[in-house]
């Protein structure tokens, strides 16, 4: 009994709860929001700590044994993405304090991304699908709200197709979870894990896997992304870079989760079509960052590359390919956020977005074309940035599972990745200034506080990868030999009755 | 030409104390029989549905001066907060205590800390549901 392992999703919840009845104090806001946002890293930080020593952790709310009660539970892969989710949140918290203005700040948006970041972490945590469906249901109404505020045109059109596909993929997961529970008759995912392997993996349940695959990939952006660049391009920089870092990692985690713990007898029919769409997911977004000339649209389909880069390593289905997922995963989140913030910073500064219609930026904002430069570098994974470690991992992986198509294509999407990246530099940063010195706007420092964070961030990952080392390996044993997380829920005695 | 709705006036201020009531005697009831916070909270909105339905919104504000998305936040919180009690006295989240407890009118009654997170369900519900009628009611200001 850790009733820690609720404080990530409790912490936010409340304090957005409280912030609603401050409309109009928005200092106390700010304050409230960045203090639970970062006191949420801290408790996840402190969970990793207790779970090295004292294995995984389980909370049986209102004292209801599992596998009657709904839980959470935490392992090092969750808890590592609740610290991750949460140091990114409350970075981008900081950011928007100096940027957002107060028309959305009157709008509630800090309750929002709170909404949002409890329901992220809730998805990290949750031991139970059915509960999952839930957590996932309250990031998604809170990405509804932060992707309309503001009411431009461009975000009510995207918001109109972001809200169909979700309210479909939703209805998608509630069908598969009706069906799964139809065919095992238990929705908590350690008995799921017991029951499919005691009857066997057989054609309906490879099924229902794939409708949740289906789901997962919609949520995800794996193959099924068409929607994705639209929407995360519209809102403003802080709540895209909101997005950006967290959104498409829920379902990424709900994938591996759900195919490691549950669905993970059928490899031959599972994992192919995992790397076959991840292997897609790798070609459709080089092809899109290529041919985008907008800032934000390169960025977002940047996103869509990472995905499939993630779940190659997913597919490939051996532990060091996973350790190099989870590095990835990581990785991605922070410099995921440092892009779309430093991209939203350079349309904010020039009020342009077309590629060729900025150009010599570093004249006049030098320290921001730096830093570009770094979540450059650090996503085409060159050391000592965070990308490295990840793409190495990865790379072994494919080679130890043999799989040298995506091996290849992984390798080379960082290639599209770097070029589509070094476009913006080239013609932004580079050539002549458009924006003489005398009309150019003061880029305060504490606008620019926030993206130095995320790119200390990226370094101190690179270079602290050994720090961080035990954690992503007992992350990634953990998903390999799921019978660790099923003992951890299911007591002996639970496990003999049945 | 204004519509007659003498009938409807009549009725209305009769029948909103008989929704009330019957939305309370469901809250109440819900902890052991069907009903309980939400399906409460429902059907007391609709009491202050029929309400602005034939008033207009700025009479029923005279008489209810509430803001509503306050009283919903209020129930969130009530909710939240009630289930994040128990882990002050270290029980599990969301853990429930009840207790009997003699009461003057009523008689030995079984009173459960599940009442106050059903009654921030309610409250929830009834706040949730105003806002968003009265929210497409309006125009835009």
């Amino acid at each position: 009994m850790t009733n820690a392992l609720v404080l990530p999703v409790l912490i936010p919840l409340l304090t957005a709860i409280v912030l609603t009845f401050f409309r109009n104090s928005f200092v106390l806001q700010r304050i409230l929001s960045f203090l639970a946002t970062a006191s949420s890293a801290g408790v996840g930080v402190y969970l990793l700590l207790r779970i090295q020593s004292e294995g995984i952790l389980r909370l049986d709310f209102g004292g209801w044994q599992p596998p009657y009660g709904i839980l959470f539970v935490g392992d090092s892969f969750a808890l590592l993405l609740v610290t991750a989710a949460a140091t990114v949140t409350s970075i981008i918290l900081l950011y928007a304090f100096s940027t957002i203005g107060e028309s959305f700040e009157k709008m509630y948006v800090y309750p929002f991304m709170l909404f949002l970041l409890a329901g992220v972490n809730g998805s990290f945590l949750t031991g139970d699908v059915f509960n999952l469906f839930v957590c996932f249901e309250v990031m998604l109404l809170a990405s509804y709200a932060l992707l309309i505020l503001g009411g431009r045109k461009v975000q009510l059109v995207e918001a109109f197709t972001y809200i169909t596909i979700n309210v479909l993929a939703s209805w998608f997961f509630l069908l598969a979870i009706a069906y799964l529970y139809g065919a095992t008759g238990t929705l908590n995912m350690a008995q799921l894990a017991v029951r499919v392997t005691e009857n066997g993996q057989g054609p309906v349940l490879t099924i229902i896997s794939l409708i949740f695959l289906l789901v997962f990939s919609l949520k995800a952006g794996l193959l099924l992304y068409f929607w994705l660049p639209g929407s995360y391009s519209a809102p403003p920089a802080a709540i895209a870079a909101l997005f950006g870092a967290l959104l498409t990692k829920v379902g990424i985690y709900a994938l591996i989760r759900m195919f490691t713990l549950v669905f993970h007898h059928s490899p031959e029919i599972t994992q192919s079509i995992i790397g076959i769409m991840a292997a897609l997911t790798l070609i459709g977004g080089s092809i899109g960052a290529l041919s985008s000339r907008d800032i934000r649209q390169i960025i977002s389909y940047n996103v869509v590359i990472a995905v499939g880069f993630i779940l190659v390593g997913f597919a490939a289905g051996n532990e060091v390919a996973l350790q190099g997922s989870i590095y990835y995963v990581l990785h991605d989140m922070v410099v995921k956020a440092m892009l779309f913030l430093a991209g939203g910073l350079m349309i904010s500064l020039t009020g342009k977005a077309k590629i060729g219609e900025i150009s010599g930026l570093l004249r006049n904002y030098p320290t921001l074309g730096w830093l570009f430069f770094i979540a450059m570098l650090s996503l085409t994974g060159i050391p000592p940035f965070s990308g490295f470690i990840g793409k190495v991992l990865l790379g072994e992986g494919l080679i130890e599972a043999e799989t040298y198509v995506l091996l290849t294509l992984a390798f080379v999407s960082s290639l599209f990745v770097l070029y589509s990246l070094l476009r913006i530099f080239l013609n932004c940063f580079m050539g002549e200034a458009i924006i003489s010195s005398e009309e150019q706007v003061v880029l305060k420092k504490r606008t620019l506080l926030p993206i130095v964070l995320l790119g200390v961030l990226t370094l101190a990952i690179g270079i602290g990868a050994d720090v961080l080392a035990p954690f992503v390996n007992d992350a990634a044993s953990t998903l390999i030999d799921p019978q660790t997380y099923i003992e951890a829920v299911l007591d002996k005695e639970a496990l003999l009755k049945r | 030409m204004k519509i007659n709705d003498v009938i409807l006036r009549t009725v209305t201020k009769i029948i909103v104390f008989i929704i009330l009531t019957f939305g309370v005697e469901l809250f109440i009831s819900g902890h052991n029989d069907p009903g309980g916070g939400f399906s409460g909270g429902l059907v007391l909105a609709s009491a202050l549905l029929l309400l602005y339905m034939t008033y207009d919104i700025e009479t029923v504000h005279k008489g209810i001066p509430f803001d509503f998305k306050k009283i919903a936040g209020l129930g969130v919180f009530l909710a939240v907060a009630s289930s994040a009690v128990p882990m002050l006295f270290s029980n599990q989240f969301l853990t429930q205590e009840k207790g009997d407890f003699a009461l003057p009118v009523f008689g030995l009654t079984e009173l459960s800390m599940v009442l106050v997170f059903e009654a921030g369900v309610a409250l929830t519900v009834v706040g949730v549901v105003v806002t968003i009628l009265l929210t497409i009611s309006e125009d835009v200001s």
